[in-house]
């Protein structure tokens, strides 16, 4: 205790300025845990992790980008650069989501929001938007720098230019699934406890675990069975998502005429997790 | 004025543990404490005031709101203090309180100066720059007090303030409710188990056991008829005492001393009168004032 037993005596003031409403709250805890993510406003230790993350794919998106304007070799495109880097991302969202939920759990702190105008719905959508939001920036910002690359090496003036965006556009819906399911997902395996490290390790373990079952799915005998494979792991799942929207058959995963299987899975997987976070909250804002 | 109201309000929580059974109580502006044992109900009240559990039944009122349907409205205008440990350890107090503050609706400027101005109040001020991990028990107690108070609120809810803190740090938090309670014009609920702790500080008291009322009423109030006046003489105790019961006065005796409660204006000089008649050689007057806490005698024993 500092000064144990002395009075301070300063008058206070009344608050007589605006209150703003729940939106201002969601905007608040939106942006405290995008800066979070990057650990910003953390100690020097925070920011380690995902700095290196962001710092190899930035340097991937570079080579990538010098590489083709020097030799005009394509390494990736946009597509495959997501699905190239999907370890990177694996790391990165098990890293950062048990910084948004598992710390404020462990600390003990949620009783302090949720005794606010605040509910459940605020304060897992805003964690929500702010890791997807991360997420995609760790890839769409190499994506806009391997456009940059192209774009200014381009030999056929504002038309190449021009093209150029029309490939990254889809490149940066790609990352728009990729963060929204990484999200949801990552977020869903740290609500369950305090401690970061299990948590992180069980978002690994999930991304990974998932893998060889697409593998021995893969060879079985049955057709469909290889078909659906994909359907087991994230990483593939999205893959096959991106095979079907683009009519694309040389991805290394043959999805048949299941696409619709793939989309369909994607968004009830995406539906499924938020609605189970919503679920866990509604508990824990309860006390 | 009223700030908190409650009708036979009732809360049973799964598996038939009744927390709050049959609470009807009028609550005024001011310091109130709230007393009782662990597990009383104390939390269970706080938390419904809070919108944070629905009552099973009856009817609860904060500032004529009703925390089920207007939750919101309701907690702008209060502050809650947890009694667990609530505090990230990797942040400064200036920053957590400043992110608490617009998570109360603040903008970000004025959660910021806010977020300053409540730590000076509770007495933080180069150290609020520092990470949380690295403070003392009372330094948290005191971020906790003033993460309740960076929006402003019309009501604080304190559950165990002082826990954890040593005799020093007792009193200075219950120095710093004091202030709040009578300088920044803000309502507090104390909640604590020790009635001797907020009968210091509180303007009323309600005292809860097993989830039921046991009384509710200002302190003054408790205390204000059980004024009692000690006298000691070296010799002629009794012919004291019977002059004294001729005069319409009540007398007990305790020891050598005799008890008189001073029911009216004139017992006093009445006594003196009696004593002087009789030339007595006094030894001591003591005019006592009842402790709230021998209101609670049955209770505490049963507490044991």
């Amino acid at each position: 205790m500092s000064d144990a037993g002395v009075i301070h005596d300063i008058g206070y003031q009344r608050y007589e300025g605006p209150r703003l409403g729940r939106s201002a709250m969601f905007g608040a805890i939106y942006q405290h845990g995008l800066r979070a993510s990057f650990g910003l406003g953390r100690s020097a230790k925070a920011k380690i992790f995902p700095w290196l993350v962001v710092g190899i794919v930035l340097l991937v998106a570079v080579i990538n980008a010098a590489v083709k304007a020097q030799a005009n070799i394509i390494l990736f495109d946009y597509f495959s650069f997501d699905d190239t880097l999907s370890w990177l991302v694996i790391f990165f969202v098990a890293i950062v989501a048990p910084e948004l939920v598992s710390r404020d759990m462990r600390s003990g702190v949620l009783p302090l929001y949720f005794s606010r105008p605040l509910r459940a719905f605020d304060y897992i959508g805003a964690k929500f938007a702010a890791l997807a939001s991360a997420v995609f920036l760790l890839l769409g910002v190499p994506q806009f720098i391997m456009f940059l690359g192209g774009a200014f090496t381009t030999k056929n003036g504002a038309s190449g230019v021009w093209n150029e965006f029309l490939d990254l556009l889809p490149g940066w819906g790609y990352s728009v699934l990729w963060a929204l399911l990484f999200a949801s997902i990552s977020l869903l395996v740290a609500s369950f406890t305090g401690k970061r490290a299990f948590a992180a390790g069980g978002i690994v373990a999930f991304f990974l675990m998932t893998a060889p079952v697409v593998g021995v799915l893969s060879i079985l005998p049955s057709k469909t069975a290889q078909h659906l494979a994909g359907l087991a792991n994230p990483m593939s799942l999205l893959t096959g998502v991106q095979s079907w929207l683009r009519g694309k058959t040389d991805l290394g995963l043959d999805i048949g005429d299941f696409g619709v299987i793939y989309g369909i899975e994607l968004f009830c997987l995406v539906t499924a997790c938020v609605l189970l976070l919503l679920a866990r909250y509604r508990k824990v804002a309860s006390l | 004025m009223t700030i908190i109201a409650t009708q036979s309000l009732t809360k049973t929580y799964g598996g038939g543990v009744t927390a709050l059974s049959e609470l009807t109580v009028d609550v005024e502006a001011g310091v109130i404490g709230l007393v009782g044992a662990n597990g009383a109900g104390k939390s269970t009240f706080i938390k419904i005031m809070l919108g944070l559990t629905a009552p099973t039944s009856g009817d609860v009122r904060v500032f004529g709101l009703d925390p089920v349907t207007e939750t919101d409205q309701v907690r702008a205008r209060v502050g809650y203090m947890p009694e667990n440990d609530c505090l990230p350890p990797d942040v400064s107090a200036a920053e957590f309180v400043t992110h608490l503050g617009r998570l109360s609706g603040l903008p970000k400027t004025a959660a910021r100066e806010r977020a300053s101005e409540a730590l000076r109040h509770v007495g933080l001020y180069e150290e609020r720059y520092r990470q949380i991990g690295g403070y003392s028990t009372g330094m948290k107690q005191r971020v906790k007090l003033a993460q309740a108070l960076v929006h402003d609120p019309d009501l604080l809810l304190l559950d165990e303030p002082t826990n954890g803190l040593d005799p020093a740090g007792r009193d200075a938090m219950l120095n710093l409710v004091h202030r709040i309670g009578n300088e920044f014009g803000i309502s507090v609920v104390v909640c604590s188990h020790l009635l001797g702790e907020v009968e210091r500080i509180c303007d009323s008291l309600i005292a809860i056991e097993g989830g039921r009322l046991l009384r509710a009423d200002r302190i003054s109030a408790m205390t204000a008829a059980s004024d009692i006046l000690a006298v000691e003489v070296s010799e002629g105790t009794d012919e004291l005492a019977d002059i004294l019961v001729q005069r319409e006065l009540t007398v007990t005796r305790e020891g050598r001393m005799l008890l008189v409660p001073l029911t009216s204006e004139s017992a006093y000089d009445e006594i003196l009168r009696a004593v002087a008649e009789l030339d007595l050689p006094l030894h001591r007057l003591d005019q006592r004032r009842h402790r709230v806490a021998e209101l609670f005698t049955t209770k505490e024993t049963a507490d044991v």
